[in-house]
């Protein structure tokens, strides 16, 4: 018996149970090309159009630190320009739950030591995950190239963009496996793995905004920024390819010693020694979710404040920098320099509210995770009631959301330093205008609520495809033109942009109702329903 | 006395599933009852439904008096429960675990709490995530039992023990019933129920089909007999109640109704009798004949309806 024996049947395994996930992942790709090539052949129809957006948007910090510079002004050029950044972190997000899921997650639920005791070899589990990994991207890649080079983009061209991604993808898959190792939990690697994903978009994101002047080697250093750098309609280097290709080998033979030298489910990462009897917080339903999600908001919390001085330093570098008549008109209509900066931290703030969206919904689905887990049980068969208990993790997600937004603001803020007014009033713009975020978080985390109590089974699915759609709207809604009727179906649209928007009480009081109004349905179906 | 629990007519069903079809359970106050059934039976939904965490279809179940479903919460605090398939959070220690869940319930004996951790040699500052089965188990139990719960619901607890813990939880057990509580001891465990119970009912696909105590549910059963005699016997096989009979000669071996067992000793009697071995029916016999047509392919009339409860 080689190391690799029963490889092929783990692949089979989880083919299997992943078949419809991995259908939907490879849905989500096609239309999410589909509808950049076919929103912008509507939008910058001719040559012309086009080159004068290329000019503008490259002298505007806010589309460099998100999307990247564009190369140059054909249609495939903005396709990619607007894909590839994104469309690498999906692939890399795929990546990570794919590869956790079968490795961590399996040796903590126990059945890889069922399946350990079976004809595999030592090395079987890891090479099989790390086949269906390659073979999802793969699948990601094809998909991608085919539906761009349908469209009319220029074969070469597609093939490259979508090879891009998928190396983006097949380098985090690596790192996951390795993080997979090291941590002793599924929640802890897929931390990690998507902690490694983030940083490297923020590599990208400052690399890319502070361009000509700043260091714009950071780009080179980040996963995500190589597929960007593959430049795939504008004079293809496709020897970037190697850099992710080399990182997936690299982070794959480290897995496979890790996994060799350690114990079955013991992790590289030690566990503390525990405390023979509970603190003094650990008496109530709410001690036991900080408990629980403390790790996971603490470190939202750090990223939150990195991400923050990070990009809010990048904004110290926008404006007088670029010459051109254009930008310089660009720049005016946008309200000149101060203006410029403000447009750019408010694109950043509600990317941090996107994200932040993600921790809410996580943290209410810690609920059902629990129920599921039967770990639920023993806490409602005692003097517990259901309200009491899942308010208690209810707090945590939206005082949690909260103190992340705050944080993110915070770190933009102090990142930004004194514009205008001083340090302090710039750290209380910032953090005004992350908490101002919160109430369509709210209404995300209520979603999540109100299917926990009505449809538990279907939760976790619609909750996680709801946040895609609001992702999906904030980045490709405008270019695709979509009638108020269909953006307004997201909460985010109704926030005011800021900072320098105006700010109208109305809409954020609309969006709590309704947040309350999901979250009171979903306790009043939770006291009405079977618990497991 | 009070009935600690009362179900009647309980009825449960997941979509086509039926799990619980008209159940009823009575257990008194200070009793141990054992409550037995082939897994997949409807044990663990009737528990569930005990302690509110699902809604019965059909039927009454009173708790301590109380609504299950209405006041789960003050309910709960007289009582405790150990579910069958453990599971804790994997970054908390036992000793936490214990605490957690005893302060959730209103307060837990500390006296008690060590003493039941020493008895079960548990060791509480490992994080459960490298607790075995049987060390979880050892989790939830002392968990429930170091609280002063009126009402203790056990669902199969000792699935995970090994026999020295096992002797442990039965001197616990005993203890607790000494004090007064009511036990709901869900077990497959023929002696442990035998060593504990003092009623047991027996539940098959969601209907209770035997209940009383162990010595009325014996008077229901076969006592086998083997027998020498003077000579060859006449007419035993036309007897009521006489199963399996082997005639060799003047040797008999057969099984025969326990409440049948006057008229067949008269036969042997009257054959005139050597030598004769009568074995009581052992508590496997008597799950056995309930348990058997649950298996697959296997076709035995129900037992309940050959032989109603009384």
């Amino acid at each position: 018996m080689t190391t690799l024996t029963g490889a092929g049947t783990l692949i089979r395994l989880a083919l299997r149970r992943d078949r419809l996930m991995l259908a939907v992942w490879l849905y989500a790709f096609a239309a999410f090309v589909g509808a950049t090539v076919y929103g912008f052949r509507g939008l910058y129809p001719t040559a012309a159009a086009r080159a004068e957006f290329a000019r503008t948007a490259n002298g505007n910090p806010a589309l460099l630190s998100l999307y990247g510079p564009l190369y140059g002004s054909s249609l495939g050029s903005f396709t990619a320009w607007r894909d590839v950044t994104v469309c690498a972190l999906l692939a890399g997000l795929m990546s990570v739950f794919l590869v956790v899921r079968h490795t961590r997650a399996e040796e903590e639920a126990g059945r890889l030591e069922l399946v350990g005791a079976a004809v595999v070899g030592r090395h079987a589990p890891l090479a099989a995950v790390a086949s269906v990994a390659a073979g999802a991207n793969a699948a990601v890649a094809a998909v991608m190239a085919a539906v761009a080079a349908a469209l009319g983009l220029p074969a070469a061209g597609s093939v490259a963009l979508a090879a891009g991604v998928a190396a983006c993808g097949l380098a985090t898959a690596s790192v996951a496996a390795v993080t997979a190792q090291l941590a002793r939990s599924a929640r802890t690697a897929r931390g990690l793995a998507i902690g490694v994903l983030g940083a490297a978009f923020l590599l990208r994101a400052v690399g890319d905004s502070v361009s000509r002047t700043g260091p714009r080697w950071l780009t080179w250093l980040s996963p995500v920024g190589w597929a960007e750098l593959i430049r795939s309609f504008d004079g293809t280097r496709w020897w970037t390819l190697a850099l992710p290709l080399a990182l997936a080998a690299a982070a794959a033979a480290a897995a496979a010693l890790l996994a060799r030298r350690r114990d079955y489910g013991a992790g590289v990462l030690a566990g503390r020694p525990g405390r023979a009897a509970a603190g003094r917080a650990l008496a109530s339903p709410l001690g036991l979710a900080w408990r629980l999600q403390r790790a996971s908001l603490l470190s939202w919390a750090g990223g939150a404040l990195v991400y923050g001085v990070v990009i809010g330093s990048a904004s110290r570098g926008i404006g007088g920098l670029y010459g051109s008549a254009q930008v310089r008109r660009a720049m005016a209509e946008l309200g000149g320099r101060a203006g410029l900066v403000d447009a750019f931290l408010a694109a950043m703030v509600l990317f941090a509210g996107l994200a932040v969206a993600g921790f809410a919904i996580s943290a209410v689905l810690r609920l059902r995770s629990e129920e599921a887990g039967q770990r639920a049980d023993a806490v409602l068969a005692t003097a517990v009631s259901r309200t009491g208990w899942a308010l208690s993790h209810l707090v945590i997600a939206a005082a949690g959301a909260a103190a992340i937004l705050l944080a993110a603001g915070l770190g933009l803020g102090v990142g930004a330093g004194a514009q205008s007014g001083g340090l302090g009033h710039q750290i209380a713009r910032m953090t005004g205008a992350g908490i101002a975020e919160l109430p369509a978080v709210l209404v995300m985390a209520g979603i999540a609520v109100a299917l926990l109590g009505l449809r538990p089974r279907i939760g976790a699915i619609v909750s996680w495809s709801a946040l895609g759609l609001v992702v999906a709207l904030a980045f490709v809604g405008a270019i695709l033109r979509l009638s108020h009727w269909v953006l307004d179906a997201s909460p985010f649209t109704h926030l005011p942009k800021l900072p320098g928007g105006t700010v109208s009480a109305t809409p954020l009081a609309a969006l709590s109702a309704v947040a309350a109004a999901l979250g009171a349905a979903g306790l009043a179906g939770l006291r009405r329903r079977d618990i497991g | 006395m009070t009935n600690a629990i009362e179900a009647a007519g309980l009825r449960k069903s997941y979509g086509k599933t039926v799990a619980l079809d008209g159940l009823d359970l009575a257990v008194a106050s200070g009793e141990v009852h054992g409550f037995l059934g082939p897994n997949g039976s409807g044990k663990t939904t009737t528990i569930r439904i005990l302690l509110g965490l699902l809604r019965a279809d059909g039927g009454t179940a009173r708790v301590l008096g109380g609504d299950p479903w209405a006041q789960a919460t003050r309910l709960h605090r007289r009582l405790a429960y150990v579910p069958g398939e453990v599971s804790l959070w994997p970054n908390l220690t036992g000793g936490e675990v214990i605490d957690l869940l005893g302060r959730l319930r209103g307060g837990l004996d500390r006296a008690r709490r060590a003493e039941l951790v020493e008895r079960f040699e548990l060791d509480p500052a490992v994080r459960a995530r490298a607790y075995s089965k049987g060390n979880r188990q050892k989790v939830a139990l002392v968990a429930a039992l170091a609280s002063d719960a009126e009402l203790l619901l056990l669902d199969e607890p000792t699935a995970g023990l090994d026999p020295l813990m096992e002797a442990a939880f039965r001197a616990t057990v005993e203890e607790e019933r000494a004090r007064g509580r009511t036990v709901l001891l869900s077990s497959h465990i023929l002696s442990e129920v035998e060593a504990l119970c003092d009623r047991v009912t027996i539940i098959r696909r969601g209907t209770a089909v035997e209940s009383g105590s162990l010595a009325q549910l014996r008077h229901l059963t076969r006592t086998s007999i083997a027998a020498e005699l003077a000579g060859p016997p006449d007419g035993l096989a036309g007897l009521p109640g006489v199963h399996d009979l082997d005639v060799e000669g003047a040797r008999v071996r057969c099984q025969v109704d326990t409440d049948q067992l006057d008229p067949f000793l008269r036969a042997l009697a009257a054959a005139g009798v050597r030598s004769l071995v009568s074995q009581p029916p052992t508590l496997e016999e008597l799950f056995l004949r309930h348990y058997a047509g649950d298996g697959p392919g296997v076709r035995a009339g129900p037992a309940g309806a050959e032989r109603p409860a009384p």
